[in-house]
């Protein structure tokens, strides 16, 4: 019993529990397939968020281009589907038949080496995960394997999503360009069009976002989330105490980037369609802000983050075309200015401490580390310590 | 619009009001649940959002965003339709409503708002899209959902949906009657082809140089493209000037244009001295208004229609557009394919007598318009446009003049067999 408490203070069990009640039974049973395929978009962007507050408010590395990674996510799942679409007998009016039809109409004749892997499911599968885990890690083993952080590794993500997306849109023979792999189908012969396939691809994303959320969980409470935070605080004490520091951000990066792409890929089977604009800066930007509003130190916080934000561009949007985005920015600065810890620190400063208390979470587990780390990092640093070193960490 | 304000009303009033006001509410349901077989007679037997006196259309376009600015036209245009069908009693004696989405420029988001349509507002048509990729998102969805969709812009063919009808041209109406004619009016033999770089461009310069090369057997000299917002002509400019084309086919969109003609003009390009000439097939009225008249003023565009075409028709459609947009507002050949949409869909609805998508489906070949601004223009089986093409000469004020019409209507070819 005691063990059971445990766990559920350790990982937060109960919200979890909460999360998961309205995302399997509330929302399916109070709204209709339309809407929830909706929900499931919004959760599709969850996985970002999540990646984020890892990679961002544990690891303190700003991200502005996880637009890139759940752009290639979701291209690999579309490659996939994208030629199961274009059997010879579906494409048969074209020039070419059975290579996508954008190739057709750039004057390929044949299929280009790099999609041929695409044909097999199980390769696809790999792909989501190893493609854009591999880029990541060379990404980041260039920047900070010497030292590039901060701002600087920020500018360069957003170089990275643009230069990705003048990629995607320039070689349009090869991926569809601005219009992107558009009429896909079928998954192995199942239609993922209809209300049932759409139902069911929803639950899958469900249950793809609680391992994303319960590994999320398990990086923080580990040696490695104190780590990330004492990075984060003072990353030059981290490193004089003899920790690699490069390593742990490359990891962590790596995994966000691979929480992207799985969302990247679920975005994909829900939609059915894959296009450069998610890859961009300004979808990279947006990422972050459902991030922020939800609370960059809490991930459930950025699940209910993604769900806000998108849920309130929908409806401005369908109740005020002409001027949504108004209130889009509105809620922003709202959000901004008045919670910077976004909804999570609504909840830990407002309503739980009217909450009786056993229903409290005993203390929230992001601040321990920070202060357990400080503290070790603190007695460590040797008594003669450098004032003007002291005094380049506080300007960092 | 209707249940809105019935909502609003409910929400005021005396809480003595309120309670009769809800006691009512399980009388109306039961009411409408009566009606509700009425409803659902040959007129409207798939539950489209149509009533007694009204029926609902959506009107799907970008107007925030990049191409905000190119869709504002056509949105006018459709709502400016709507005004005047409402105004000679609507279609099958109901009013249209309509229901508006923004697009936002966005690709995905053409997609959620399509599906939003469709799926819950039930319109009986939708009118919107502009670019290729916009249309190629909601394609999926309006073939799934069997919605209707009146697509305006010029493009490039190799489409023909069931669930759309585009009444802008396809590549091959607006593409060999401009070349025909520079051909034989101009009497030009070498061509350069200059594009931004995606699918209308490339397909458009595909079906170009086949033309060029095995119908009229004229040179193509060279075949450039540039990114979308690209603004640095001055390489392109220089190899024009070294290859000394006869005709530049230009089909370089959006913000690339401001820059491509202030820079043709900044490196001694007379465009009035035809030497080369320049022959566009993207750059419509409202895009002058953004280039400058005087920074373009000579070149020649090839499409179906122009604001100063002579005709009742027009006369009458400028006057009205005007009257309710302002005497500023200047009217591109999409706004006025956009302002066809709502028409030809009233057209086919009535001969179908239903607003079912099937029956209207069924009825729209051969559905003509008499009195479209552009003259006459007839639905093919394709589901494109019979339509003239007409070459305008562009002037000071920013306005083309016509200078040539093609003598008969251009059956609409989609996909056209060896180009």
């Amino acid at each position: 019993m005691n063990f059971i408490a445990h766990l559920f203070a350790r990982y937060q069990l109960s919200h979890m529990l909460i999360l998961a009640l309205l995302l399997i039974v509330v929302l399916p049973l109070s709204m209709d397939i339309f809407r929830l395929n909706l929900i499931g978009k919004y959760l599709t962007y969850a996985f970002v968020a999540i990646g984020l507050v890892l990679c961002w408010g544990y690891g303190g590395i700003l991200s502005l281009g996880q637009g890139v990674f759940f752009g290639l996510g979701g291209y690999c799942m579309a490659m996939f589907l994208k030629l199961e679409a274009s059997s010879p007998e579906n494409t048969a009016i074209q020039t070419t038949p059975g290579i996508p039809d954008f190739m057709d109409w750039n004057q390929l004749t044949e299929l280009p080496w790099f999609w041929e892997p695409f044909h097999s499911f199980g390769f696809t599968l790999l792909a989501i995960i190893l493609v854009p885990a591999f880029f990541a890690f060379v990404v980041t083993v260039a920047m900070f394997k010497r030292r590039v952080g901060g701002v600087y590794f920020a500018i360069i993500t957003q170089a990275v999503a643009a230069i990705l997306t003048i990629l995607i849109i320039g070689q349009q023979g090869y991926t569809g360009g601005v219009n992107g792999i558009t009429d896909l189908r079928t998954l192995h012969g199942w239609d993922i069009r209809t209300d049932e396939a759409k139902y069911i691809l929803y639950f899958v994303c469900v249950a793809l976002l609680f391992v994303c959320l319960f590994i999320g969980k398990y990086v923080i409470n580990s040696k490695l989330g104190r780590l990330l935070v004492a990075m984060r605080e003072r990353e030059d004490r981290v490193r004089f105490s003899g920790y690699d520091v490069s390593a742990f951000k490359i990891f962590i990066f790596c995994l966000a980037s691979v929480f992207s792409a799985i969302g990247g890929a679920m975005f994909t089977l829900q939609i059915g369609f894959m296009s450069p604009t998610f890859v961009g800066i300004v979808p990279s930007i947006e990422m972050v802000i459902f991030c922020a509003v939800g609370g960059r130190l809490s991930l459930l916080g950025a699940v209910y983050g993604a769900l806000l934000v998108n849920a309130a561009k929908t409806s401005f949007s369908e109740s005020f075309p002409e001027l949504w985005l108004f209130a889009m920015g509105a809620l922003f600065i709202g959000v901004v200015m008045a919670f910077p810890n976004g909804l999570a620190g609504v909840w830990t400063t407002y309503i739980e401490p009217r909450l009786p208390a056993r229903l409290r979470s005993p203390v929230p587990p992001s601040t321990i580390p920070a202060v357990a780390v400080t503290t070790t990092a603190e007695t460590s640093s040797t008594p003669s310590a450098n004032p003007t070193v002291e005094h380049r960490h506080a300007g960092n | 619009m209707i249940s809105k304000s019935r909502n609003y009303d409910s929400t005021r009033g005396t809480r003595r009001t309120l309670l009769r006001r809800m006691l009512a509410i399980p009388a109306a349901l039961a009411l409408a649940h009566v009606s509700l077989p009425a409803l659902a007679d040959s007129a409207n037997s798939t539950g489209l959002a149509v009533t007694d006196s009204t029926v609902t259309v959506g009107i799907l376009h970008s107007i925030t965003g990049t191409m905000a600015i190119s869709e504002t036209g056509s949105v006018q245009a459709e709502k400016l339709a709507i005004d005047q069908i409402n105004a000679m009693g609507g279609v099958l004696g109901r009013q249209i409503v309509y229901t508006q989405e923004d697009g936002a420029s966005d690709w995905p988001t053409f997609a959620e708002k399509a599906k939003k349509l469709l799926v819950r507002d039930k319109v009986a048509a939708v009118f919107g899209c502009w670019t290729s990729a916009s249309r190629k998102a909601v394609l999926p969805v309006f073939e799934q959902y069997n919605g209707m969709l009146y697509y305006p812009t010029f493009y490039e063919g190799l489409e023909q949906s069931p669930n759309v009808i585009y009444t802008g041209q396809e590549a091959t109406q607006q593409i060999l009657e401009g070349l025909d004619w520079a051909d034989d009016a101009k009497d030009a033999k070498k061509y350069f082809l200059l594009g931004s770089d995606y699918i209308w461009p490339r397909t458009s310069n595909k079906i170009a140089r086949k033309h060029i090369e095995s119908v009229l057997g004229d040179k193509v000299v060279g075949e450039e493209y540039y990114p979308l917002g690209h603004t640095q002509f001055n390489s392109v400019i220089n190899k024009i000037k070294l290859k000394k084309p006869d005709v530049v086919f230009i089909s370089v969109v959006g913000g690339s244009n401001v820059a491509f003609y202030k820079q043709l003009k900044a490196a001694g390009i007379d465009m009035t001295k035809e030497k080369p000439l320049f022959l566009t097939i993207s750059v419509t009225e409202d895009e002058i208004l953004g280039i400058g008249g005087e920074n373009i003023d000579g070149i020649y565009a090839s499409m179906k229609y122009f604001q100063s075409l002579p005709n009742a028709n027009n006369e009458a459609f400028v006057k009205a557009f005007k009257a309710k947009y302002g005497d500023d507002i200047v009217i591109g050949d999409v706004t006025q394919a956009a302002y066809l949409g709502p028409w030809l869909w009233k057209a086919a609805v009535e001969k179908a007598g239903s607003f079912d998508i099937d029956k209207v489906r069924a009825a729209s070949p051969d559905i003509e318009l008499t009195t479209a601004p552009e003259g006459y223009v007839r639905i093919h089986d394709n589901h494109h446009l019979w339509s003239k093409t007409r070459i305008g000469h562009a002037q000071l004020d920013g306005q083309y003049k016509v200078v040539y019409e093609s003598s008969e209507l251009i059956e609409p070819n989609p996909f056209p067999e060896g180009y």
